[in-house]
């Protein structure tokens, strides 16, 4: 119990002094998450904003594949991520594995699934309610799926931050794809579980409580969100 | 015969499906210029369907025209705003109608259209924030600002409190006196009495009366369409 408190006071005693490794770790997860959040923004809004419109033979097949992926293990997009990327793998000429950039794209692989399929559902409930006003108006399919996500662009905010959360929670796919080099690639969660193994509880729990206090703040914001209700309409069931 | 001479709508033998169920069974009907037709009937006996219908959207079996050139807009009973400002909205649906409409005309025609329905002290709120009637004058206004040749409105006033639905009756007598065509569904028979020049009444998916609205209240109606005027007729004709 002695060990627990003083493991407890030494990590407040880091975030208190702003410990370098500390700082520099949180400042790396948040720029490689964030950068994931970023990318799978752009690539997920625009295909789900498309996939709540169009109309094809298939589409059916396209979202059931896309909520299946809502529960891709980060572990196997680590692995593939890897597979593609090492030496003798089809973009090993790039040189990127075990780089920050690596962890940008396991995690944007990892949420970009999230992030589409959550705004397909968001983007396909408004256009049933007012599609086809919209279209009545002069818009077409598409155009008319993007005016719904500036209409539902609160929901789209905790939308986004849904997925980071995820990305900045997990650590299968950048261990694998990252190395958890130090100084390079170690991330918050990455840190945690070296740290644990190697029985260096302080900076563990200091980096737990950081990360704690940053999925607190993201539920915060989405509950004060004006579109948190249509986000959790939006939730797949 | 030159296009003026034309109807602006036309239908013949027109109808739609929606699966297994005939929503407008081979509707037969013209407007012409300057009429305001008042579609009514029971629930269910295909009124909004012949409102898409006419105006476009939906698809159907049968032959449509409309005269060339023809600028058309619809209100619906529940208007779909968009979570932005109204005078937002009204310039989403001015880029829409016209997206090589200058800014500064856009902006001006906006304004116009808020003046027009009494709202100009609410241009700046949210749309979603108004009352049910200042959203459906907004619905018009944004409709208004399209300059349509014929307007479509489906119910307008059905979930509107009685002086909301005697604000939105003035602003449509206002638009009819301007020359504008108006083609409503309407449930309401005294609002169909007070505004329309021509009545067709509807069951069962098919335009059973199509009347001039002195004969449809005064003269007599045959079939169906008088039992509903005495209130006889329930709302799930078949």
């Amino acid at each position: 119990m002695t060990a627990l408190a003083d493991s407890v006071a030494t990590a407040f005693a880091l975030i208190a002094a702003a410990d370098p490794v500390l700082l520099h770790t949180v400042a790396l997860s948040f720029a490689v998450s964030g950068s994931a959040c970023l990318a799978a923004a752009g690539l997920g809004l625009a295909c789900g904003a498309w996939l709540a419109a169009a109309r094809f033979r298939g589409r059916a097949v396209v979202l059931l594949l896309l909520d299946t992926l809502l529960a891709l293990p980060s572990v196997v997009v680590g692995l593939v991520v890897y597979l593609m990327l090492s030496r003798s793998g089809p973009l090993g000429s790039w040189g990127i594995l075990f780089t920050p950039t690596a962890m940008v794209i396991a995690q944007t692989i990892l949420v970009l699934p999230v992030v589409a399929a959550l705004a397909q559902q968001l983007v396909a409930g408004a256009l049933r309610d007012g599609g086809d006003q919209l279209r009545s108006l002069g818009a077409g399919p598409t155009l008319s799926a993007l005016l719904m996500l500036l209409h539902e662009r609160w929901a789209v905010v905790t939308l986004l931050l849904v997925a980071f959360g995820r990305a900045i929670a997990e650590v299968g796919a950048v261990t694998i794809v990252g190395g958890n080099i130090a100084g390079v690639t170690r991330v918050m969660t990455t840190t945690i579980a070296l740290e644990t193994s190697k029985g260096d509880l302080p900076l563990a729990l200091a980096l737990g409580l950081v990360l704690l206090a940053v999925v607190a703040v993201i539920n915060v914001v989405v509950a004060l969100l004006p579109g948190a209700a249509a986000m959790t309409r939006a939730q797949p069931a | 015969m030159t296009s003026s001479d034309l109807p602006l709508v036309a239908l013949r033998d027109a109808s739609v499906r929606f699966g297994a169920v005939c929503a407008v069974q081979a509707a037969t009907l013209a407007v012409d210029a300057g009429e305001v037709l008042a579609v009514v009937g029971a629930n269910g006996s295909g009124k909004t369907s012949l409102l898409r219908l006419l105006h476009g959207v939906v698809g159907h079996e049968g032959s449509r025209s409309q005269r060339p050139g023809c600028r058309q807009a619809m209100v619906f009973q529940r208007p779909f705003l968009l979570r932005l400002t109204v005078l937002a909205n009204l310039r989403i649906a001015l880029w829409l109608g016209d997206p090589r409409l200058a800014a500064a005309e856009r902006n001006e025609r906006a304004r116009e259209a808020l003046r027009r329905v009494g709202l100009t002290a609410l241009g700046r709120r949210s749309a979603l924030t108004l009352s049910g009637g200042e959203q459906q004058r907004l619905a018009l206004a944004r409709a208004w600002a399209l300059r349509p040749q014929i307007l479509f409105l489906d119910e307008p006033t059905a979930n509107l409190d009685p002086a909301a639905k005697k604000e939105v009756e003035a602003v449509l007598a206002a638009f009819a006196a301007e020359g504008m065509t108006l083609v409503l569904s309407t449930h309401n028979l005294g609002q169909a009495k007070r505004l329309a020049t021509r009545v067709v009444f509807m069951a069962a998916g098919r335009v059973e009366v199509d009347l001039p609205t002195a004969e449809f209240f005064d003269v007599g109606r045959p079939g169906r369409a008088d039992g509903f005027l005495r209130g006889e007729l329930s709302w799930s004709v078949d």
